[in-house]
């Protein structure tokens, strides 16, 4: 989340898309509720189906699912066309000014530089004119026809009402209604938050129907502002701190770059993956500091083996040849290239996609580790329902670990809050800390190198592990670790802004630097609604004395934008942040505390990039400088914008790309869209362990629209097999009006609901005569991915349906 | 002496006004009697300790309450939603309010468990076997699988054939160091649930 949860009550108006907040973040929704109670904002949710969420929405839009970038390309169109935009901002805090070079260009649902034998874009014309001072173009009046604005303007133009209709389902009069609201929020004074969860990244266009959202949001005046945002609600109680430590193929802690082959030295390094000044006013904060930030963390992890003479270890640091992410795990196993996984609270078997094929991939695995306080899918694949486990040559180790509450830490929420815990009870049992258990086989490995060699035994020889017990570290020695130090005061470091280049700082995750200070530990902070007059001194639900924001406890990102160029907030009444004549008062600002906004060489208001301004057109997306809307992999028409380039034309197509069998369906086969989802009653698979849980939502299911279900003789209670080309599901059909016929591209489709949470191990597959053979949901889901971020498609596929 | 049971509460509640108490949900109930009966509170006496909802991402903060065993084991008595959060205010939902469940369960693991290649059961084994036979079997696949140098002469030190996945339910701590862990040995396929 850009902003976090006690601020979505600030909002005038709660755009909710890909996201069903009442009932998968239920606690976190009573914010929207006080805005909708106390401010009188509405509430507009567009959705497949109609959920909890929807009954209290003002405005429900069913919706295709897989395609709200038309949704939103409609919006963005009608708000462009209507001049509803927030102007000054849009000049100023913007790139709508900036000139974009000759030879972009947009044809026929592909972008300049399309090489259809790689399905890949070459992205150098997606860049901005330069002029001879080195900086991009600008044009202030925004009339220049190769400006960002005029470029976007003409893209967005084809996104008409009746056009987001055709594709999305959503009938011409409520979508026009809808972007009469929205219309209004470009007002300086009006504030809009746009809220979306996986329903929105589970797509082959999962980035850029994000990107859609954020493009609205800049246009609509609304980033950096309370009440304002792009806020993501994630699924799992440190999804957020563990994404932010890097544990992701391509990054290192605090969003820095993996280094890619090729990379010599840290030059290299920094030149490739940091961003550049673009304009003369841009501080572009990150990558300036960039180095910094990696010389810190490379001497942190290597000590006195990182030096100036060895580029600070460089070279220490793993450099990938290729995508490495969660299908790619997969997809080496398939072809045989990858010999062991080790999975920590998180099951293959059971996420998928494509259950079936993620089994075979786990069987051909020499081992496989799985660290869990309790069995998973992963754990029992072996001898799954219909498996015959003699056949599996896969040697599994089963390690039981502790749970959150055996053990201390923090966990980062949603809104970038890290919250510390206590431990509350020891490990039950004989089970250990996942860090323990790590900690002890790196040390195994290390003295194997010790004694007998091997590849490249440096590495492994040099990394710290400077605790008072290497095989047992406590998590508050790594917390400070994180937090980092001065190597010649030995003082714990208080900003990030101090890091240095030299070898004389560390930090293990910059973005946490400020979190742990001499002092002490500032996410155990508990000065919460107790007392709001004292710990809420803006009034704005900040509460800046409870745990700790990254970074450096800002509770709203970007907030230099929620005040207009002299430093006054855009709304009185909700100040993100204000120049007072001498300093910026408010939330911890996003900008340098004492900067005169008067000042000409004043930074720009976003700091993090080379342009010092929002980007509504951008290179750093690897299918298209703007958001534009394909067909999901698997759909039952052809885009109705483009049918020669129906899906995404860069969507990486595993399967293909290996030689391997086809494994997507045609719409004459599997003619029905479905879509998965999660239940307020469970939490992925862990929740099949709960007994009170399963009281409350026993059963898998699917949910079949009843018109759907009529032509079918289905009822509620019958039992259904529900197919796609990858597998099938046999569970009990709830017919419900809660989906329904829509109208897409001139032809009825139907979409069907299909909870994720049951498989083959848990309470309720302990009690089925089949042991839940046929219950995985991602049987059914296509090993396909987003063409940015390789997130699997598990929100838009085709089955087909009969009663059983 | 009368014990109070949560039933009870729930009775008074309808029965008129009066001082109040939070249940797990996080609802406010009112009830007349408690002035007037004695109770034994499952907390009375008990540590009261700080922690943060296991399942989604809203981060509700809990207050939970522990008790030392005379035989020197500490029971968890209770989980609830800390009033004090500017976060959940208090509330939990179903799954936060049944967290004692997910923490204390007959259904764990004991103790490690080995299946070798072919074999039909687990065997129950040490943690000195398996953590002895994985440290083999990750510096045996490090050593088959290392890339130093890539077709284009790159200096690339990477293992190729391991992959670490996980961490979305363990703390941010456990999380860096395993980061650290597992670029320390080269992995270059490390992942947690962001994309799934």
């Amino acid at each position: 989340m850009t902003n976090h949860w006690r601020d979505i009550k600030n909002a005038d108006l709660i755009l909710i898309n890909g996201a069903n907040p009442a009932e998968a973040h239920p606690v976190g929704f009573q914010w929207f509720m006080r805005a909708k109670l106390d401010r009188g904002a509405k509430i507009i949710h567009a959705d497949p189906r109609f959920t909890r969420t929807s009954a209290v929405a003002d405005t429900y839009l069913r919706i295709r699912t897989g395609t709200d970038v038309a949704y939103f390309g409609g919006l963005i169109n009608h708000v462009l066309q209507n001049k509803l935009y927030q102007s000054d901002y849009v000049t100023n805090y913007t790139n709508a000014s900036f000139i974009v070079k000759q030879g972009y260009d947009f044809k026929d649902g592909l972008f300049s530089g399309y090489s259809s034998a790689n399905r890949t874009y070459n992205i150098s014309s997606w860049s901005y004119e330069v002029g001879a001072d080195g900086f991009a173009k600008r044009d202030l009046t925004l009339q220049d026809p190769r400006s960002v604005f005029q470029l976007m303007k003409a893209h967005y133009s084809r996104y008409t009402p009746d056009m987001v209709s055709s594709i999305t389902g959503i009938p011409v009069d409520q979508f026009n209604k809808v972007a009469d609201l929205v219309g209004q929020m470009g007002k300086p004074d009006k504030v809009m938050t746009i809220v979306y969860a996986v329903g929105l990244t589970h797509h082959t266009t999962g980035g850029q129907l994000i990107r859609s959202g954020a493009l609205l949001q800049l246009l609509l005046g609304n980033m950096g502002k309370p009440g304002g945002g792009m806020n993501a609600e994630r699924g799992h109680a440190n999804i957020q701190g563990n994404t932010d430590h890097a544990i992701s193929w391509e990054l290192l802690p605090g969003y820095m770059r993996i280094p890619a082959p090729g990379q010599k030295n840290l030059d290299d390094y920094v030149a490739q993956s940091a961003s550049k000044k673009s304009d003369p006013n841009s501080w572009n904060f990150f990558g300036t500091n960039y180095r910094k930030f990696m010389v810190s963390l490379l001497k942190g992890w290597y000590g006195s083996a990182a030096t100036k003479d060895n580029e600070f270890a460089f070279h220490f640091v793993p450099k990938p040849g290729q995508n490495s992410s969660w299908m790619s795990i997969y997809d080496q196993a398939l072809k045989n290239k990858m010999e062991g996984v080790i999975l920590s609270g998180m099951t293959a078997a059971s996420i998928g996609p494509d259950s079936n094929q993620v089994q075979q991939a786990l069987s051909n695995l020499k081992w496989l580790v799985v660290m869990d306080p309790l069995p998973t899918t992963s754990s029992e694949f072996w001898r799954a329902p219909g498996v015959d486990s003699s056949q599996v040559k896969t040697e599994v180790f089963m390690l039981p670990t502790t749970h959150w509450i055996e053990k201390d830490g923090s966990f980062t929420n949603s809104g970038r809050w890290a919250q510390w815990k206590d431990q509350v009870i020891p490990p039950q049992g004989n089970a250990r800390h996942d860090h323990w258990i790590l900690a002890d086989l790196f040390l195994r490995v290390k003295d194997m190198y010790k004694q007998q060699g091997g590849k490249f035994a440096d590495a492994i020889m040099a990394l710290t592990l400077d605790y008072k017990d290497p095989l047992k570290p406590d998590l508050d020695e790594i917390a400070k670790e994180i937090n980092g130090k001065d190597l010649s005061t030995g003082k714990q470091m208080t900003s990030f802004a101090n890091l240095k280049d030299d070898g004389t700082t560390t930090a293990g995750d910059w973005i946490y630097t400020g979190a742990y200070l001499d002092t002490g530990n500032l996410m155990k902070r508990r000065a919460g609604i107790q007392d709001p007059t004292t710990n809420d001194p803006t009034g704005m639900g900040f509460y800046p004395n409870w745990a700790w924001s990254w970074p450096l406890n800002r509770r709203v990102l970007y907030n230099r934008a929620s005040a207009d160029l002299n430093g006054k907030p855009w709304d009185a009444t909700r100040p993100g942040i204000s120049w007072n004549g001498t300093r910026w008062v408010g939330d911890v600002p996003d900008y340098p505390v004492t900067m005169n906004p008067h000042d000409p060489k004043a930074y720009l208001p976003f700091i993090m990039n080379g342009e010092g301004v929002g980007r509504l057109f951008s290179n750093s997306m690897i299918d298209g400088p703007f958001p534009e809307h394909y067909e999901p992999v698997e759909s039952p028409v052809a885009n109705p914008l483009h049918a020669s380039t129906s899906a995404s034309p860069v969507a990486f197509l595993y399967d293909q790309a290996a030689g391997r069998a086809n494994r997507f369906g045609t719409p004459q086969e599997f003619p029905y869209i479905a879509t998965s989802y999660r239940l307020t009653e469970h939490e992925h698979y862990v929740t099949q362990h709960v007994p009170h849980l399963v009281q409350l939502q026993p059963q898998p299911f699917v949910e079949i629209p009843s018109e759907l279900a009529q032509t079918k003789g289905i009822k509620t209670g019958d039992k259904v097999r529900v197919l796609s080309k990858r597998g099938k599901v046999e569970v009990l059909a709830v017919v419900t009006k809660r989906l329904g016929p829509m109208t897409v591209a001139g032809q009825t489709v139907f979409q069907i609901g299909i909870p994720i949470h049951w498989g083959y191990v848990g309470i309720p597959a302990d009690s089925d005569p089949n042991h839940g053979r046929y219950w995985l949901a991602n049987a059914l889901t296509p090993f396909v991915g987003d063409a940015n971020s390789r997130t699997p498609e598990f929100k838009a596929f085709l089955v087909n349906l009969e009663k059983m | 002496m009368q014990v109070v049971t949560r039933r009870d509460v729930l009775k008074f509640g309808v029965a008129g006004a009066g001082a109040l108490v939070v249940s797990g949900l996080g609802f406010e109930v009112a009830y007349a009697e408690s002035t007037k009966v004695k109770q034994n509170l499952r907390i009375a006496g008990a540590k009261e300790l700080h922690s943060i909802c296991p399942y989604c991402a809203v981060g509700c903060s809990l207050v939970a309450y522990t008790r030392q065993n005379s035989d020197g084991s500490t029971q968890l008595l209770q989980i609830e939603g800390d009033p004090d959060s500017p976060v959940n205010e208090g509330r939990l939902c179903p799954k936060g309010a049944t967290a004692m469940q997910l923490a204390v369960s007959p259904r764990r693991v004991e103790s490690p468990q080995y299946r070798a290649a072919g074999a039909t059961t687990w065997k129950s084994v040490s943690w000195d076997f398996v953590l002895g036979k994985i440290a083999q079997n990750i510096k045996a696949s490090r050593d088959a699988t290392f890339v130093g140098t890539d077709g284009n002469g790159n200096t690339v030190n990477r293992t190729e054939g391991i992959a670490f996945a996980g961490g979305a339910a363990f703390s941010s701590e456990e999380g860096y160091f395993a980061t650290k862990l597992m670029r320390g040995l080269g992995l270059v396929h490390l992942e947690q649930q962001a994309r799934v």
